[in-house]
């Protein structure tokens, strides 16, 4: 028998439970559901009172309407995109999100035919990374082009009645746009080269069809079987493919070394005709978004570069590049090299006086993305930066250094570490005040949630880690055991025979091998983890807790957060005396956002925890959102070098440093803090608590 | 009925040239190393050439080369030797290691780190200016001749905190560096390897380097030479290259159903 639904007054608690006020209309709505369908809407608005309770309200509002025209899984699909935008940019743009409702409802009904974009982003993704060339981000959006950065499409597609080819039709507007990006489509100003012209739209027009039919042949070039496939597409929908239409002088854009500049003069020449159509995978050229992010992509860049080579002449030459005269001052060059890898087919290499010097990955990304833009390292990219940029973050860290004994600074408690600075390349003694805090336990669903929310995975982690635990091992030549050692028995023999003592170590026997392994998770609690970082985070933990209890290795999770060095905080999760009991559980569920993230302080911390203990193997994993950074300076290559520092005392110590990160930059960085083979990055937050056992798993067998 | 040759270790001579492209020096520093009687390591990732490195090397000393893939159970009179008993008399027979010193061959443990710790050491003595050879069952010492070379390998990628190799043995080597070739030599290298034609080869590399950019996005490792070259058979061999790809590469990478695809519609999209 099923309980009574609700009544007003208990719905009106639970919602006071949660800080969400909503209207009597509503609420009364509310009770004419059955039990199961209340608590699963009043699990939406907990849910969402749990980001802001603002937005809580906000749903409450809209939910009596949403209930009409969807699912429960729409409703929960709405909800997530309301979240995510809220993360994003704030309550108003999640407002407008679940204003969306009757098209999310629409779109739900879509999927019924067509390919929704989620359904293929964990394909297409991998392969745009997989073509070349600078990462390219891959989002939805109404209109579909590129900023050269980041590939929008759309939502859904059911243009075809076959799922294949609605996936294809994906597949071949991703290689469009990026081989406008690739083939060099946007080296040029296109406003500029426009301004000309009285009808700006139709001049446009021509510039995307004329380009169109050139990227066209590039990709029959280079992906001769997604040409296949455009083409057959536009069979398909009946579309004449553009290269076929009679465009004057189309067969400049044919040929092999067409470049942008060829469109240009084509558009030129045939501007008072009438632009030819473009076919449905060639999307639409947003010429203002592109200005917008490449410019400011240039500048970067370009400083970023600058800064770059005044490293590698510092790192040669020893000195720093502002106290070197004018006839001290070494040369860069940039000679290009044949590379066919590269849309010209050549890079370039850098040489110092003549002599070719490796730069670091970094900035081999960085070339290459220059050059993707430009199509060359232009002359004034070679300077190193002077007066510039690359002194500005040198100046504020002076700052306080008197202050460092006056203020809270020396209270009880707390424990003082050093700190790297690279540029003085000195340890600064104390710098550091680090105090060991506790998180109170709660005690909410959350566990019970996502325990049923990863059911199955559970059940799989469990499995794999008892085998993992369960290893058998033979162990030979042991005085007593379940089977004889033939060759030990082979050995003994020959020893008696050649007169020597009789062993009595013949026999095989079965032991489990003990894992000797201590760990330390030390999770990121910074503000930047607001949101679905910080639940993935948790739920991560919670998964990985089943996964080491199976397993027995002995662990402690700590998260750690502060503002400046006087105020570095660790908090105790679970230290490896504590059980995995309710109130660890109850930790592990109030995780919450904090401040900034001083990571080198928090490695020495642990570090120093570490020392206390014995085991044979010691693993320090860092699981953070983003590069090290804080007040006071610590931030772009302070905080990393401070970081690398303290990983490489943790080195000295014998604990094996390993980070998880989900910040997509981190390629840049993280090689230099942690060594090529001791990170992972995860593209996407909801991947973090499938992956973190199985990267633990996979690191420690 | 054929039945295979049988051959002692140190009588594996390699007669014909292997086919192999140097990167960089690779070819002058083992030469000088061995000169020198400084052991090597060769460190890359795998299917880059480190093996087939060695049998050229070996082919160019012309000294027989004797390789062993190292396990987790590999003791260490698995390496130096041990008795067998044969008609009531006991008879001492050399581990591929003391062969090697034996008759001064070219003796290469590969994937040196899956073998364990307490059996890494035992070529410690080797490997330093003393280069001798105990064996403690037969009370004796062997000394190598100027002949003898050991070489090792390993991945340095390999993300294991309990396989790495211990800073007591890896300083005792001169490191040699391996990665994949650059695209035109691979290319060179797989036509040289199948008879494939040159525009095969080069869209096979161009698919490498695709699956290269993959690494660390979903990817452990890009495919290697050697897969390639696997692919490059089978096409040979009258399969279509999306399928050669598919099996020989795609499915050698990874598991995952969505990278699979995303792999795949990487070989589609070139082929």
């Amino acid at each position: 028998m099923s309980l009574p639904p609700f009544t007003f007054v208990e719905i009106e608690e639970r919602l006071e439970d949660m800080f969400v006020e909503l209207d009597e209309d509503i609420i009364t709505k509310l009770t004419k559901f059955d039990i199961q369908m209340q608590d699963n809407l009043l699990g939406l608005i907990e849910k969402a009172a749990s980001t802001s309770s603002g937005l809580a309200f906000q749903l409450g509002k809209r939910l009596p309407r949403a209930i009409e025209l969807m699912e429960l899984e729409t409703l929960e699909l709405w909800l997530n995109q309301a979240i995510d935008a809220f993360d994003n940019k704030g309550l108003y743009s999640a407002v407008e999100k679940l204003n969306e409702l009757e098209s999310v409802a629409t779109f739900a009904r879509q999927k019924l035919t067509g390919i929704p974009f989620e359904d293929i982003c964990g394909i297409l993704e991998p392969f745009v990374v997989g073509l070349n060339g600078r990462k390219l981000n891959i989002e939805t959006g109404p209109q579909w082009y590129t900023d050269t950065e980041t590939l929008y499409l759309p939502s859904m597609l059911n243009y075809f009645p076959e799922k294949q080819d609605n996936f294809i039709l994906y597949k071949c507007m991703a290689v469009h746009l990026w081989a406008q990006t690739w083939f060099g489509t946007w080296r040029i100003d296109l406003q500029k080269s426009i301004k000309n012209f009285t009808n700006k739209d139709r001049a446009i027009q021509w510039f995307h069809a004329l380009e169109s039919i050139r990227l066209d042949a590039c990709v029959k070039k280079e992906l001769p079987g997604v040409y296949r496939e455009m083409h057959r597409l536009c069979k398909l929908a009946d579309i004449t493919p553009l290269s076929e239409t009679r465009v004057p002088d189309i067969e400049i854009l044919l040929s092999a070394d067409s470049s942008v500049d060829d469109s240009l003069k084509i558009l030129q020449k045939n501007y008072h005709l009438d632009p030819p159509s473009t076919s449905h995978y060639h999307c639409c050229i947003n010429p203002e978004a592109v200005e917008n992010t490449r410019n400011a992509r240039l500048i970067k860049e370009k400083d970023l570069f600058r800064k770059a080579i005044a490293h590698i002449i510092e790192e040669k030459t020893g000195t720093e590049t502002e106290q070197l005269s004018e006839e001290e001052k070494l040369s860069i060059d940039a000679m290009p090299v044949v590379d066919p890898d590269m849309p010209d087919g050549f890079s370039y290499q850098l040489q110092l006086d003549g002599d070719p010097v490796e730069p670091p990955d970094g900035v081999k990304s960085l070339m290459n993305s220059i050059i993707q833009d430009i199509g060359l390292i232009p002359d004034d990219y070679l300077v190193a930066a002077g007066d510039g940029g690359y002194k500005i973050t040198e100046e504020d860290n002076t700052q306080d250094n008197k202050n460092v004994w006056s203020g809270t600074y020396h209270e009880e408690g707390a424990f003082l570490h050093k700190e790297w600075d690279y540029r003085q390349q000195r340890y600064k003694k104390n710098w550091c005040a680090v105090r060991e805090l506790e998180i109170t336990p709660i005690h909410n669903r959350f566990i019970e949630k996502t325990l049923e929310k990863y059911s199955g995975l559970v059940k799989n982690l469990r499995r794999t880690f008892e085998v993992l635990r369960g290893e058998d091992r033979i162990f030979k030549k042991q005085p007593y055991g379940d089977d004889i050692d033939i060759d030990a028995l082979v050995e003994t023999l020959a020893d008696v025979k050649s007169g020597m003592e009789m062993s009595e170590r013949i026999f095989t026997k079965m032991h489990k091998e003990e894992r000797n392994i201590a760990v330390i998770f030390m999770v990121d609690m910074s503000g930047s983890t607001k949101g679905w970082i910080n639940e993935a985070e948790r739920e991560s933990l919670i998964l990985l807790c089943e996964a080491l209890e199976t397993l027995g290795d002995r662990y402690a999770i700590y998260g750690f957060s502060g503002t400046t060095r006087k105020r570095c905080e660790v908090f105790r999760i679970k230290s490896f005396d504590d059980q995995y009991d309710n109130k660890t559980k109850g930790r592990i569920c109030n995780i919450q956002p904090q401040e900034y993230t001083r990571l080198g302080v928090f490695i020495r911390h642990f570090t120093e925890i570490f020392n206390n203990i014995d085991a044979k193997t010691k693993l320090l994993i860092t699981l953070s959102d983003g590069k090290p950074e804080d007040y006071d300076g610590y931030r772009g290559e302070y905080g990393i070098e401070d970081t690398r520092a303290a990983l490489q005392e943790a080195q000295r110590e014998g604990i094996h440093p390993f980070c998880i990160t989900i910040d997509n930059e981190a390629r840049d960085y993280l090689p230099h803090m942690y060594g090529a083979a001791n990170y992972i990055v995860l593209d996407e937050v909801n991947k973090l608590p499938l992956k973190v056992a199985d990267i633990y798993r996979r690191i420690t067998s | 009925m054929s039945s295979g040759k049988v051959l002692k270790p140190e009588e594996c001579f390699i007669k014909n040239e292997p086919y192999y492209e140097p990167v960089n020096e690779e070819i002058d520093v083992f030469i000088a190393a061995y000169k020198q009687l400084i052991p090597v390591l060769l460190k890359g990732p795998t299917g880059c050439g480190k093996t087939r490195f060695m049998e050229h090397m070996a082919w160019r000393l012309k000294k027989p080369l004797i390789t062993v893939s190292c396990h987790d159970d590999l003791t260490a009179s698995d390496l130096v030797g041990r008795f067998l008993i044969s008609g009531g008399e006991t008879q001492w027979i050399d581990g591929p290691l003391a062969r090697s010193v034996r008759h001064g061959a070219i003796c290469y443990l590969d994937e040196i780190v899956e073998a364990r710790k307490d059996t890494t050491v035992v070529i410690h003595p080797l490997a330093d200016d003393r280069r001798v050879l105990p064996m403690e069952k037969i009370g004796e010492v062997i000394e190598a001749t100027a002949d003898f070379c050991l070489a090792i390998s390993y991945n340095p990628g390999y993300q294991s905190v309990l396989k790495d190799l211990k800073q007591s043995t890896r300083q005792r080597f001169v490191a040699l560096e391996f990665d994949y070739p650059a695209a035109e030599l691979e290319s060179k290298i797989i036509q040289n390897e199948t008879d494939i034609d040159a525009s095969m080869a080069d869209r096979l590399v161009k698919f490498a380097h695709m699956t290269r950019n993959l690494k660390g996005s979903g990817l452990e490792e890009g495919a290697s030479t050697r897969l390639l070259v696997h692919a490059a058979k089978l096409i040979n061999a009258n399969i279509s290259p999306v399928t050669a790809c598919h099996t020989a590469i795609a499915q050698a990478l990874s598991d995952d159903p969505e990278m699979l695809s995303a792999v795949n519609e990487l070989s589609s999209s070139l082929f």
